[in-house]
């Protein structure tokens, strides 16, 4: 389906997220994050979207020990930057899809 | 996903159990937990604090001795859940050693961590985790014998106060 962030059509999924990662920009990281209450994105938030970003353009499952083991964030900082629901968050406001995994 | 009415807002996971295979899951549950944002506090007792002391968590094995649901996939020997891993063959020596080599070797796969880097991460993302005072005390356990990070030694009270809540389930393995 469609929906309008920070002024741009895009495809989301029901739970609102982007189902075509290039379509994806930092106004509209901006506008995900104020919604999911994650306020406003710093240079540390920033280099954990782009991290994801990477890791889904390189076709990686992603996890949290995964994301913790990368050298961009410990897992407690990505618990404190994106709180209540770390990894579905950072993905959702990075533009990509919700992580399926269980880890 | 529809907005339930009544989430799960907290999960208090009691680990009662100290092989690989028996304590696990509820390591899985409790960072699960905690990545879709739920609390969660583990509450180690009777052989379940084989994982949380110091001596003992990095070595812990998958039972093969009286656990009829092993089967020739769990072993990770590559043949089909319906094979059945005969119970006798559990009990020859280094087959439990065998199995716990090769499920290790399988978690890793999954990106399942070791139990102590597993506690690390839950403790990290702000889970809770807890000995159990009776346990303790019935193996002669001293606070210096655990894991540097356990949040606490509980009585069963303690462990029902800290519970506390809308919205908590506690839940045993």
């Amino acid at each position: 389906m469609k929906k309008t962030i920070a002024g741009k059509e895009v495809d989301v999924n029901e739970e609102g997220y982007l189902t075509n990662m290039s379509e994806w920009n930092e106004q509209i990281a901006a506008e995900i994050a104020a919604e999911e209450g994650v306020g406003t994105l710093t240079d540390a938030h920033n280099k954990v979207l782009q991290y994801l970003r990477q890791q889904q353009a390189a076709g990686v499952a992603l996890t949290i020990r995964g994301v913790g083991k990368s050298g961009v964030v410990t897992i407690k900082e990505l618990y404190d930057l994106f709180p209540g629901g770390p990894l579905k968050k950072s993905s959702k406001i990075a533009g990509i899809p919700k992580p399926v995994g269980c880890i | 996903m529809n907005t339930p009415q009544h989430p799960v807002k907290k999960m208090s996971i009691i680990v009662s159990r100290g092989s690989l295979d028996g304590i696990y899951p509820a390591l899985i549950m409790a960072n699960g937990a905690r990545m879709e944002g739920i609390e969660a506090s583990l509450f180690f007792t009777f052989f379940g604090l084989n994982g949380l002391t110091k001596s003992t968590m990095d070595n812990l094995k998958v039972a093969t001795v009286g656990n009829s649901a092993l089967n020739m996939a769990m072993p990770m020997l590559g043949m089909p859940m319906t094979v059945p891993f005969p119970t006798w063959m559990g009990a020859i020596p280094g087959v439990s050693a065998f199995a716990t080599h090769l499920m290790n070797k399988e978690m890793e796969k999954l990106d399942v961590p070791p139990v102590r880097e597993f506690l690390e991460m839950i403790s990290d993302s702000g889970g809770k985790i807890f000995a159990c005072k009776l346990a303790m005390d019935m193996f002669k356990l001293k606070n210096e014998d655990l894991w540097d990070r356990v949040d606490g030694v509980l009585t069963v009270g303690q462990f029902y106060e800290e519970s506390a809540g809308e919205g908590t389930h506690i839940l045993f393995t």
